[in-house]
């Protein structure tokens, strides 16, 4: 064969795979929000849902994605950032570090599945409090941890070195400096590693199966006591997120109504991501215009 | 804090031996980030130490014998004489990871190249959002969509039940298609610029510079990738569940429904007795899983210390 034809064949092919690709994407997304988006309305938001019956809602579930998402992330950015600060600015090249991040890149590659196995042992059962937010809040950190800690020590990498020397240079101690120095300058990329993070983790759901459970109790949203059973602030209660919902309702369900729901349920949650991904990277850049004399 | 360093005189304010505060709080600081990253070191020891003994309860303390449970072919805990033989779903979890490769290398291998070599300057700005988009999108939204329109439509036009390896497999290889294409990426556009160019200046085409100088060149990262893909297609759960059928016995075609190792223990974690038999090869199947992703490790490691470029 021709070796001009075989080089206008092969374009050909690489055109087709990059419209199958783009295709697939425009597929998903149109297919989940055009069916999705008529079934979103107040009610379905905010009513709770129901075990038998057609009509019930994701108030408590969407409720319970956010509360798990918040308690997570209120426990890896300081675990994360420290890791991160460990790894760029004071490991040394040794068999300590080797083995952090041996154990990084083991952490970041466990199935979803294994970590709420490892929740359901740790969390679950060895503590005794049985499915609880706080017990899916822990599995996810296990999960969201490697992520955040490569995150911080990337951007902690990326500040100009110069900004680094010239503080050293004044005299200033290197945690002192890692704090007013580094962090500030690296503060827009952690914040938006950080939210495109926390849509991993709002769409997560194997993991929390077997931490958090597939119920919710019946939740009194006046009852703001996080130690009362049926306050939604109460962490040692059961707690169904959205993601989760749609596994159980279409696996597991009883009401008629499955379609319905897990059409907008999935389109909550792919608007959700899709609101941290756009956020991301608007938030990022205008905290970088914020603190950097950069346009 | 500012107020009291500008009121201080110079002599107080320069950094002397006796600065005691500030190399304490250096010191700390220290300690405090050391801390952390000794805590992923403990997570990962704990999750190994774990599942590995929890894993092992089933032959150490049930008598379950390993070699039944490696080799036979038949899955019956609850009979009255139980059957414990993984081998339905180790080798189901080992074709859908396969198969879905086999589709999702390519894709996106060519997704990588027409990336970096075919339209570099609108490609990359079409394709980079879309694969970004995509490693967005919750696995359970993948199972949902593979439920609601994939199965049926291999219902009508296959035949069957439509739950079967084949939608496992369609499934799986669009969730690590992302995955393969972001690394592939990385790896095209790492390749030094000099090798296009001498390749090209002695009169080769754009495909014979692609298949004969750069994907040799970049042939470990790129496997990479694939295995990274594999390593992701494993352990995932929930989508695979949703559309695989879950069956207990060794599927005879690509058309037929079948069950992985994830599945089988997303399946029955909840409604099993903790502590029971039952329960324990559960534990079991999980213990397979970890070993594979460090084996994927191993492996990643492998081609990662053969890179060229």
């Amino acid at each position: 064969m021709n070796s001009k034809v075989a080089d206008r064949i092969a374009t050909t092919i690489f055109y087709l795979i990059a419209a199958t690709i783009v295709t697939v994407l425009v597929g998903l997304l149109g297919y989940i929000i055009f069916h999705g988006f008529s079934k979103l309305n107040l009610d379905f938001l905010t009513s709770p849902s129901s075990s038998f019956r057609a009509g019930g809602g994701i108030g408590n579930q969407l409720f319970n994605s956010f509360y798990i998402l918040f308690l997570t992330m209120v426990f890896t950015v300081p675990l994360g950032l420290g890791g991160g600060i460990y790894m760029a600015e004071y490991a040394r090249p040794g068999r300590l570090t080797n083995a952090i991040r041996t154990c990084i890149e083991v952490l970041a590659s466990l199935p979803s599945i294994v970590i709420g196995m490892f929740g359901l042992l740790m969390f679950v059962n060895l503590t005794g409090w049985g499915y609880s937010i706080l017990g899916g809040a822990l599995a996810l950190t296990v999960f969201n941890l490697p992520v955040m800690v490569r995150v911080c020590e990337d951007a902690l990498r990326t500040v100009a070195r110069d900004q680094k020397e010239a503080s050293l240079a004044l005299g200033i101690t290197h945690w002192h400096t890692i704090k007013t120095v580094l962090l500030p300058a690296a503060f827009p990329s952690i914040l938006t590693g950080a939210i495109l993070a926390s849509g991993r983790v709002f769409g997560e759901a194997a993991a929390l199966l077997f931490t958090a459970g597939l119920t919710t109790p019946t939740l009194d949203f006046y009852n703001w006591n996080p130690f009362d059973s049926t306050s939604p602030l109460n962490i040692f209660r059961p707690a169904e997120t959205l993601a989760v919902h749609i596994w159980a309702v279409n696996t597991q369900g009883l009401i008629p109504d499955v379609r319905e729901v897990a059409d907008g349920s999935s389109a909550v949650l792919i608007i959700s991501v899709l609101i941290f991904n756009l956020l991301a990277r608007w938030i990022g850049s205008v905290v970088h215009k914020k603190i950097t004399a950069s346009k | 804090m500012d107020n009291k360093t500008m009121t201080m005189a110079a002599s107080q304010r320069l950094l002397k031996k006796s600065n005691k505060s500030a190399l304490q709080k250096e010191k700390r600081g220290k300690y405090l980030v050391l801390a952390s990253a000794l805590l992923i070191i403990s997570a990962t020891i704990a999750i190994t130490i774990f599942l590995g003994s929890k894993g092992l309860q089933a032959f150490i303390s049930n008598g379950v014998s390993i070699y039944e449970f490696l080799t036979s072919t038949k899955w019956n805990p609850t009979a009255e004489n139980p059957l414990y033989g993984a081998v339905p779903f180790i080798l189901g979890s080992f074709a859908v990871t396969i198969l879905s490769a086999l589709i999702a290398a390519p894709l996106g291998i060519g997704g990588a190249i027409f990336m970096t070599e075919i339209a570099p300057s609108w490609g990359k700005k079409i394709l980079q959002p879309v694969i970004e988009l995509l490693v967005g999108i919750p696995s359970v939204v993948y199972g949902f969509i593979g439920l609601s329109v994939l199965v049926p439509f291999l219902r009508d036009t296959v035949g069957g039940q439509g739950f079967s390896l084949l939608a496992g497999m369609i499934v799986l290889s669009i969730m690590i298609l992302p995955t393969v294409t972001s690394i592939a990426t990385d790896a095209m556009s790492s390749l030094p610029k000099g090798l296009r160019e001498s390749s090209y200046a002695i009169g080769a085409t754009r495909w014979q510079t692609i298949w004969r100088v750069l994907i040799p060149a970049a042939m470990p990262t790129l496997l990479t990738a694939i295995v990274l893909g594999m390593a992701r297609a494993f352990g995932e759960a929930l989508a695979v569940q949703m559309v695989i059928g879950n069956v207990r016995s060794l599927p005879s075609a690509i058309t037929d429904p079948s069950a992985t190792l994830t599945t089988i223990i997303t399946l029955n974690m909840g409604h099993t007795t903790f502590g029971s038999v039952e329960n324990n090869v559960l534990w079991s199947l999980a213990l397979i899983l970890l070993v594979m992703s460090f084996i994927f490790i191993l492996l990643i490691r492998y081609l990662s210390s053969r890179r060229q470029f």
